[in-house]
């Protein structure tokens, strides 16, 4: 192990190190921490300037309440919610099947396709955004949740193909080999044999997902405009728009904004971290 | 009874494989079936709108009436363009500040790469930044930057030092919008670092400890060489990144002071639907570049897994 493990360091500096790891993860999420306060605290904090130090006024009811009743940021985590879901299952879906394409098949191109999907996942997002647009506007799907979602499904099919052909192609071919001896079909091989075989991959791409699309901001922007369809990251820039002077209130809505990944990191950490760093082991 | 024997004879071999087309195909078919749906959404909303977007770059166009040929206009335009070279120089300083999430990273994994009680609560903790959406992180990173109440201002005052406003100031705007947006990619790298660290070979490293090395020298000469693969992620996600920054710099100047902290992503959205008009030729060329460079890294990532596949 590396560094040294510190059970091997003196008692003083074991007991520095053990002292020093709160007041770092403290200094670290200080910027959260202050969201957090400053989501509890009365206006008498704000006007007084007390915005860093603990509140003098614990308004934690009154100030949620005021956000979720006065401001629409609950349509807008709901509009999330509509958008981020049908796309984890979409792009998850699409790309299981392209990867057990590309997986399993040993086919001339076979290598261009999946290289292709791997290019168009890094491209920046305005190379494509003024098509994009011109395209959800022809197809009536401009300003709505559905044309956000399937452009969406769309983009992420790149990381998320890329990421199931690498898992299915680690799968032990003996498994397809056999299956086929025994006459199943193509579909059966792949609906029978490897879809419940990548069953970790599927999770580790679903929270993944699920975080990068929730967090979305630029594609909000682009194709969402008025606010029944918006997602809570472009609602979020409206509100700080219209409270300026009311910390309070906007911080209490970026909590709600946060909380959703937060807690599906929290429930299925070892698959999003295992999806995040598939590659940092080998290669 | 000899005749049917002769016949017999003469009957060519049976098939093994049953003669339907589709017994006959389905090994080869196969494969572009289960690509059909991903590939059709994919050229659809991510390959046809690259080669679009470099054809409405030669155009002029306002997304409403037709658009109208130009030729190299827009580019001959953006060579002039004292905005564009400013965002241009901001994408360096993007680029470059952001490469310091790297060491960073390193550094934070390896300080919390020990096995305490409760380090893997401390460890997804400091992972954190990364899940929040960056629109709270840049509100966030606002307000401590605030002129007068924010809690730079607070340590600037206790330290003696005159007050800065860092984010209305067209020298510091873009450093103090890539300190926020190192905030989550350090977290992201030190994830990278510490996946790294944890198949680490134990073997070498006790090897090199029985040698002799230890501290910074084992750092480099026996770590770091396994942490290659970690490292080389780091510096694609970090690039990628660095050249995709726009949520913050919305969320926390909206390119101001005088488009001082515009980067090429942010110009590009600016003008082709900003308030003051739609120019979608010229956005899509100030796109065109930022996706040139973006090529160079695209390349050389692809050029890396080909060399891995052909290892295979």
């Amino acid at each position: 192990m590396f560094p040294t493990p510190i059970e091997r360091a003196s008692p003083p500096v074991q007991i520095l190190y053990k002292a020093a790891l709160p007041i770092a993860l403290l200094v670290w999420l200080a910027p959260i921490i202050a969201v957090a306060l400053t989501s509890i605290r009365g206006q008498a904090d704000l006007t007084s300037g007390n915005y860093w130090g603990l509140p003098t006024q614990w308004k934690i009811a009154e100030n949620y309440a005021a956000v979720f009743t006065n401001t629409p940021i609950l349509h807008y985590i709901g509009n999330s919610f509509l958008v981020t879901i049908p796309t984890v299952i979409g792009a998850v879906a699409l790309s299981c099947l392209a990867g057990f394409a590309l997986g399993i098949y040993r086919f001339r191109f076979n290598l261009l396709v999946f290289f292709i999907f791997v290019g168009g996942n890094f491209v920046p997002f305005q190379i494509l955004m003024v098509p994009v647009r011109d395209l959800s506007l022809k197809l009536g799907l401009y300003d709505t949740v559905t044309g956000l979602v399937l452009f969406h499904v769309a983009f992420q099919t790149g990381f998320c193909t890329f990421f199931m052909r690498n898992f299915i192609r680690e799968l032990p071919s003996e498994l397809i080999d056999a299956a086929r001896v025994e006459g199943a079909s193509e579909f059966q091989i792949f609906w029978r044999v490897v879809l419940p075989l990548v069953r970790p991959a599927v999770a580790a791409l679903a929270v993944l997902i699920f975080t990068f699309i929730w967090n979305d901001y630029f594609w909000a922007t682009v194709l969402i405009q008025g606010d029944h369809a918006m997602p809570v990251t472009g609602g979020l820039k409206t509100l700080n728009g219209q409270w300026v002077a009311q910390w309070q209130l906007v911080s209490a809505g970026s909590i709600g904004a946060a909380l959703p990944p937060v807690v599906i990191f929290f429930l299925m950490q070892k698959h999003f971290i295992a999806g995040l760093t598939m590659g940092a082991t080998k290669g | 009874m000899s005749a049917p024997r002769s016949a017999l004879a003469v009957r060519p071999p049976q098939p093994i494989i049953p003669a339907g087309w589709w017994a006959r195909h389905q090994r080869s078919l196969a494969p572009w079936l289960f690509l059909a749906p991903a590939m059709l959404a994919f050229l659809l909303y991510v390959i046809a709108p690259i080669f679009q977007s470099i054809a409405i770059s030669f155009t002029e166009w306002d997304g409403l009436k037709e658009a109208r040929f130009i030729g190299l206009a827009n580019y001959v335009e953006l060579s002039h363009d004292p905005d564009f070279r400013t965002a241009l120089v901001n994408n360096v300083v993007w680029l470059v500040g952001y490469l310091f999430a790297i060491p960073l990273g390193l550094a934070l994994a390896l300080f919390l790469n020990q096995s305490v009680f409760g380090i893997r609560l401390v460890k997804s903790m400091f992972f954190f930044p990364f899940v929040i959406s960056q629109v709270v992180i840049g509100l966030v990173f606002s307000w401590f930057y605030d002129p007068t109440n924010g809690l730079l201002f607070h340590v600037l005052h206790f330290l003696g030092i005159p007050p800065v406003a860092v984010l209305s100031d067209e020298r510091l705007v873009t450093y103090g919008i890539v300190v926020a947006g190192l905030y989550p990619q350090i977290a992201y790298c030190m994830i990278l670092y510490l996946t790294g660290l944890n198949n680490v070979r134990p073997d070498l490293i006790e090897a090199a400890r029985l040698e002799g090395a230890k501290g910074w020298s084992l750092l480099w000469h026996v770590i770091l060489p396994q942490l290659r693969p970690a490292t080389f992620i780091a510096v694609v996600v970090t690039v990628v990144g660095s050249l995709r920054s726009f949520d913050m710099i919305s969320i926390m100047t909206q390119g101001g002071p005088y488009g001082s902290s515009r980067v090429l992503a942010y110009y590009m959205y600016e003008q082709a639907l900003s308030e003051y008009g739609y120019r979608m030729g010229y956005g899509t060329a100030i796109a065109t570049v930022l996706f040139l460079i973006m090529l160079v890294y695209i390349s050389f990532v692809l050029v890396r897994i080909w060399r891995q596949e052909k290892e295979l």
